[in-house]
């Protein structure tokens, strides 16, 4: 037996719902035999008619709606279409969801699921990577699962979690990776734990969502055909950073490449590269690397697709840079 | 300006008119008067510079405010109570909610003390467990998350119809025109929440004009469009606006779906205490009367109360105010090397329990 991506989210949420009576899922189109754009929500509401609610199309409402559930008691997961509509819920989730237990004490577990991330023939307005914009802002947890198991437990622990949770899947990932066996007999991660994925000596990759799978891909190619031994960190959880992840792998290693699927500016690598810089500058043996998404608007015809994303050569490249500085 | 009104409103008021009792009214006046005084202590404290920040007052819709705060009922044991998103000028309600004079003081102080703990000040203030959302700055964003309350509520079987606790919050004209509100009061309406919208259309928002802020006849002319019910009512005047409110609530309660209310009024200061208003027209001044004051005329008039007793009251509630003000005053602020700083509840997402029993009871 092998389980998707979606498929685990979709056991998650359905195991959540099961448990649990304050959870209830809330989204454009998630209900009936739709079951949502990307079916993640299918089946669901036949067995829980009440809980799995279709709203309009309206992310500021669906967010204050979960806000206000949230803090009543409840578990709220909202789905977003697509990430790039998230755009419409920022004021909620920036302003309203990140500032509530901050100012009242009183905690805000809602969980808002966030499809991001690049697929062909998609564009601009249907690949975006909110987690950069979302992790600036004090009070949010921003989550991005890159494995089957992942996706399961952390959209498990993110439901039970008492803040409010970004949990941003990757379409790509959505039918495109399976695991076999059971998501629920897989091992669960702490919410916040960074892992190494690959163990590794020469040079420490960082990534995160679908680009890990990047970068495992990249690191084989990098032992096979130069000899280089990399060490792959999959971040999980983007904000808060398990920073001692990080810092415990360039101890050993002295070097670092960061890489993202997300545009370069502000974004998580410029984060992790600047904690590195800042706390570990004396373990550096070479300027640590970003590896980014081509800085403009992402283009819908696959060419020029392929072109602006990061793909395992391009890490392959700035791993060989770093580990010849 | 009297609203436009139906004959159907007309016939409303006149039975509701007959329906408000003494002990109503007089609570009503109460809650008004000690709004009023409440603001003017704030004013005092501003002026000698005990405020970080400004000080938003309801100079001119403590009636309307009070109207809708003695329909609420507050949170007790045993009673699940209503849930109030209240805005910058809706002191009354507030007061008349449950909030003290005390908290409203140490609020505006940024004392530790306060309900916000000097982490926010002002009207951004509130009690979840009094029932009292604390209003984040941005119009339009409140009255999602009333609905989420009252569907959280839904889905525990909580609504109890014909007798539901309800969700009620104010906007002003000003922010009728924010796409939040339009996105909220569609999904209030789909979901046929007990949930009342009060618009105080004070005129002005900020120091922008009615003709500037909407272009349809009459804001209440909305409520029909999103599937609400909507009630007209003079916000200056107590008796039409505990009637529009008092039944706006009332209909909420029995399950006929959500309300609005559209009451007219002027906003008789300036947008905070910083703005001395100087673009408002000597028209528009001309137009309205002063709601405390017109609300302190009638019950003399009508003899609920008299002049002996209002004096009384007047005393008894500047004398409550003192005192909280005196208290608020000596209390502490904040210590920053002791704050928490914490912005998550959860202390460590590393060591994070999972979805286990004891993680969902
Ligand atoms: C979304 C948003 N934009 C701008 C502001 C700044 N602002 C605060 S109050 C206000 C005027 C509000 O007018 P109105 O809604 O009529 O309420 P009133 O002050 O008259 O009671 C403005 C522009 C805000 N709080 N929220
Ligand atoms: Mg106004």
């Amino acid at each position: 037996m092998t389980t998707s991506y979606v498929e685990a989210i979709r056991a998650a949420l359905g195991d959540a719902l099961r448990d649990d009576p304050r959870v209830f899922i809330y989204g454009q189109d998630i209900a009936g035999s739709f079951g949502g754009a990307f079916k993640a929500t299918k089946g669901l509401s036949e067995l829980h008619p009440e809980r799995v609610i279709n709203a309009p199309i309206c992310e500021d409402a669906i967010t204050g709606v979960a806000i206000g559930a949230a803090i009543d008691g409840m578990r709220p997961v909202i789905e977003f279409q697509f990430a790039d509509f998230a755009s419409i819920a920022f004021n909620q989730l920036v302003n309203h969801a990140a500032t509530t237990f901050w100012r009242t004490g009183r905690p805000c577990p809602l969980v808002a699921r966030l499809p991001m991330g690049g697929t062909k023939g998609s564009g601009p307005f249907h690949c975006q990577m909110p987690e950069a914009w979302l992790s600036h802002h004090p009070g949010l947890v921003v989550v991005a699962p890159a494995t089957v198991a992942d996706a399961y437990w952390m959209l498990r622990d993110a439901i039970a979690c008492d803040d409010p949770v970004i949990f941003c899947e990757h379409k790509y990932l959505y039918n495109h990776l399976r695991e076999t066996g059971d998501p629920r007999l897989a091992e669960r991660l702490p919410l916040g734990a960074a892992v190494v994925r690959r163990a590794g000596s020469d040079c420490t990759l960082v990534s995160y969502s679908a680009m890990l799978h990047e970068c495992l891909s990249a690191a084989g190619v990098l032992e096979q055909e130069h000899g280089v031994s990399v060490e792959v960190i999959d971040l999980r959880c983007v904000r808060p950073l398990d920073t001692a992840t990080i810092l415990e792998s360039v101890a050993k290693t002295g070097r670092v490449v960061v890489a993202t699927e997300a545009w370069p500016f502000g974004g998580i690598p410029a984060e992790v590269v600047a904690v590195i810089a800042s706390e570990a500058f004396h373990l550096l043996d070479a300027p640590p690397r970003r590896v980014c998404a081509v800085d403009t608007p992402i283009p819908v015809q696959p060419d020029l697709y392929a072109a602006h994303r990061p793909h395992a050569a391009d890490i392959v490249e700035a791993v060989l840079e770093t580990v010849r500085f | 300006m009297t609203p436009s009104r139906s004959i159907g409103d007309a016939m409303r008021l006149l039975a509701g008119r007959a329906g408000l009792s003494r002990e109503l009214r007089l609570a009503h006046l109460r809650w008004a008067l000690l709004a009023r005084i409440v603001d003017d202590r704030l004013l005092t404290l501003y002026n000698s510079a005990q405020v970080p920040g400004n000080v938003f007052t309801s100079r001119g819709q403590e009636v309307l405010a009070a109207a809708m705060g003695v329909h609420l009922r507050a949170p007790g044991p045993g009673a699940i109570g209503d849930i109030f998103a209240p805005l910058i000028r809706d002191q009354a309600a507030r007061l008349a909610f449950g909030e003290t004079p005390l908290d409203v003081i140490r609020t505006h102080l940024g004392k530790v003390t306060g309900p916000m703990r000097g982490r926010d000040g002002n009207a951004h203030r509130g009690e979840l467990a009094k029932g009292m959302l604390p209003m984040i700055s941005h119009l339009g964003a409140m009255p999602s998350a009333v609905a989420g309350v009252l569907l959280a509520r839904r889905l525990r079987g909580a609504l109890a119809y014909p007798d539901s606790c309800i969700g009620i919050t104010s906007i002003g004209d000003g922010g009728t025109a924010t796409g939040a509100l339009h996105e909220a009061l569609n999904v209030i309406a789909i979901e046929k929440l007990p949930f009342v919208l009060v618009v105080a259309n004070n005129q002005v928002s900020y120091s922008t004009f009615n003709d500037r802020s909407f272009a349809c006849r009459d804001l209440v002319d909305r409520a029909i469009g999103y599937g609400l019910r909507g009630w007209s009512c003079d916000g200056t005047d107590a008796v039409d606006s505990l009637v529009a409110v008092g039944g706006a609530i009332a209909a909420a309660r029995r399950g006929e779906g959500p309300q609005m209310v559209v009451a007219s009024l002027l906003r008789l200061a300036g947008h905070g205490s910083h703005d001395d208003a100087r673009y408002m027209p000597a028209e528009l001044k001309a137009r309205f009367g002063d709601g405390v004051e017109l609300a302190q005329a009638a019950a003399l008039a009508e003899g609920l109360i008299d002049q002996a007793g209002l004096d009384a009251l007047l005393e008894e509630l500047r004398a409550l105010v003192r005192a909280a003000a005196d208290t608020a005053r000596g209390e502490a602020n904040p210590d920053p090397e002791r704050d928490d700083w914490r912005v998550l509840s959860t202390p460590d997402l590393l060591a994070m329990p999972g979805p286990t029993a004891e993680a969902n009871p």
